[in-house]
């Protein structure tokens, strides 16, 4: 990578930050994010029992000394399980939003770079595709390809990967205008050169913000996913799945069952939310100031 | 304008034989041990054979989806393995719950989202401003099944209440009675597109109303309500109008999760037991109604859209 692009980066890294400080809410949305990596990374230290500790005796208990949140139907510790939650959230939102960016990276850059009919032919695809909702559409793979955490990723990243794809095309057609890449290409660099020196480096910014948005949206979906039963299966405690309708009997006598879950779940996607929010104000200067 | 609506319904066609290769291709991409496990949890057939000849999977792949388009130019769907119903039969029957809840969800959505959406433009960085971001940011982070869990469980374990679950009353029967047990569902999801539109509102308002033509009105002493409503409001709609004719996607997969809890028999809960059933065919034919109900609800805005701006007219 040439000194100038590096440049680039390094800048929109160093506005990223400036701008994110002048943004409370935004570096809270950052600290609840990275407290939740923490927690998945560390589920095993921090959580006080093992996720599928089975302990008859002391079913549905309310919250207590020995257990802060309570226990489940089989006398799990909530608190453990819900810590062992952050790591399917966490794994789902930055593994499929990793594997969605990189897809729709691939078809975006080349879509919008080369445009002509290739580009007409690979967006009339997309327009196809967005024509279903996704959660009917990440139920109907999940469908063909069975449950479990690797094939929600798999879906998600998929789905994600094709509507990104359309926003990243927009940003390299608005980037390949610019003289420099007309200079570049003059200059006879090759097509590949030109897409990841010239054009690849400007469109950070929305690939940073969509990357973000995303991993609220992903987490979302994979625990609407795990709800319905669909996602990734138990004992593997996700926070979808872990308020799904099969506990319902349990949580109408023991109500936190139905309570922590859903807060760990909503913390997680409101610190993604309003992170994305901040550095869409930050890096997109179009938004700045309404 | 009659040009440009036609002009849209050309640009339809692609998309229509894009989408229906698509659902064409769910079945084709079973895997070879999902059809032995269908056999054997299900007894969809007697052996693989006829399994694969009731999906229709015998013949050349043209050949089968010529056959399947023709079929479906016939008003056939497609047969379920379950019930061995047509599937159109039972998508007739369920298609209205949904529609009903849709609809109630987007007037709820609306009834919240623009009175404070506009209310907080034109109160910016008050307390009042932040209070109704705040919320919008709240419902966004949400997830509605979650709300939806909470307004079951809560009020039966504290007090005795429980909503109307099961037993559903079609809307025929006892109009009322019916659109009752719509409301907690639609709330639900209501609220979750109201954050969308509130911000989209508040954003479009406040780009609206710094416009020479509102700062005119303001001058020439016109009231507060003709300026906002009439004048600001009015031009403001326009990209409001498109996001929620865009959400239609958002409200039918939605409607699957409210469907579950609630016990709604609607769309949603259709597909989510042909699911479970691994009944295909189904999955399939809801698949393709629901991807041109998507694409008939774009035609109308796109087509509404050129109708209230004048400019998208002349630009194509």
């Amino acid at each position: 990578m040439g000194p100038s692009t590096r440049g680039c980066a390094s800048m929109s890294d160093w506005m990223a930050w400036a701008g994110l400080r002048r943004k409370p809410l935004g570096l809270l949305g950052g600290v609840l994010l990275l407290a939740m990596i923490a927690l998945a990374v560390l589920a095993d230290r921090v959580a006080p029992y093992d996720y599928d500790e089975v302990d008859i005796f002391s079913r549905l208990k309310p919250s207590s000394g020995t257990h802060w949140l309570g226990t489940d139907n089989l006398g799990r510790d909530l608190l453990s399980r819900v810590i062992h939650g952050a790591r399917v959230s966490m794994a789902v939102g930055f593994g499929g939003v990793a594997l969605g960016l990189l897809g729709a990276m691939a078809v975006g850059l080349v879509s919008g770079y080369f445009g002509g009919r290739l580009d007409m032919a690979v967006q009339r695809f997309v327009d196809a595709f967005m024509c279903f909702p996704l959660l009917l559409v990440a139920l109907t793979i999940m469908a063909l390809l069975g449950p479990g955490l690797a094939n929600v990723i798999l879906t998600l990243g998929l789905v994600l990967g094709v509507r990104d794809s359309r926003v990243i095309r927009s940003a390299v057609l608005s980037v390949k205008e610019n003289l420099y890449v007309e200079a570049a290409r003059g200059l006879g660099a090759a097509h590949w050169g030109v897409i990841l020196r010239h054009i690849l480096p400007n469109i950070f910014a929305p690939i940073i913000i969509l990357a973000t948005v995303n991993i609220g949206a992903v987490i979302l979906i994979e625990a609407a996913l795990s709800f319905l039963g669909f996602g990734v299966p138990p004992p593997r405690p996700s926070w979808g799945g872990m308020l799904s309708g099969a506990g319902l009997v349990h949580m109408l006598r023991a109500p936190w069952l139905a309570l922590w879950p859903g807060v760990a779940l909503s913390l997680a996607v409101f610190g993604a939310n309003m992170l994305g929010d901040a550095l869409r104000d930050v890096l997109d200067p179009r938004l700045r100031g309404t | 304008m009659i040009r440009y609506a036609l002009k849209r319904l050309l640009l339809v066609v692609p998309t229509l034989v894009l989408v229906s290769l698509f659902v064409f291709g769910i079945i084709r991409a079973i895997p070879g041990d999902v059809v032995d496990m269908m056999l054997e949890q299900f007894q969809y057939g007697k052996d693989a054979a006829e399994l694969r000849a009731k999906l229709g999977l015998d013949r050349p792949l043209l050949e089968q989806y010529l056959v399947w388009v023709k079929r479906l130019l016939a008003g056939d769907l497609g047969q379920s393995l379950w019930t061995n119903r047509p599937a159109a039969q039972d998508i007739a029957a369920r298609f209205p719950v949904t529609v009903t809840l849709s609809l109630l969800s987007i007037l709820i959505s609306l009834l919240v989202a623009l009175p404070v959406g506009i209310l907080a433009a034109l109160r910016q960085d008050t307390a009042g401003d932040y209070t109704a971001r705040s919320f919008a940011i709240g419902a966004l982070s949400i997830p509605n099944f979650w709300l939806a869990t909470l307004i079951v469980v809560l009020p039966s374990f504290y007090f005795n209440w429980a909503p109307p679950i099961g037993n559903f009353v079609a809307l025929g029967q006892d109009p009322l009675g019916s659109l009752a047990q719509f409301v907690l569902p639609a709330i639900c999801l209501g609220i979750t597109q109201a954050g969308v539109i509130l911000r989209m509102t508040r954003g479009m308002m406040l780009e609206v109303l710094r416009q020479d033509y509102v700062r005119t009105a303001w001058a020439k002493g016109l009231g507060s309500r003709v300026v906002v409503l009439r004048h600001a409001l009015r031009n403001a709609m326009i990209p409001i109008v498109t996001v929620i004719g865009g959400q239609m996607p958002f409200y039918v997969g939605g409607s699957i999760v409210m469907e579950h809890i609630f016990g709604l028999p609607g769309l949603g809960s259709f597909v989510l037991e042909a699911i479970s059933r691994r009944d295909y065919p189904v999955i399939q034919a809801v698949n393709l109604f629901v991807a041109l109900l998507v694409i008939l609800s774009n035609l109308l805005v796109d087509v509404s859209y050129g109708a209230l701006d004048p400019r998208v007219r002349q630009h194509e």
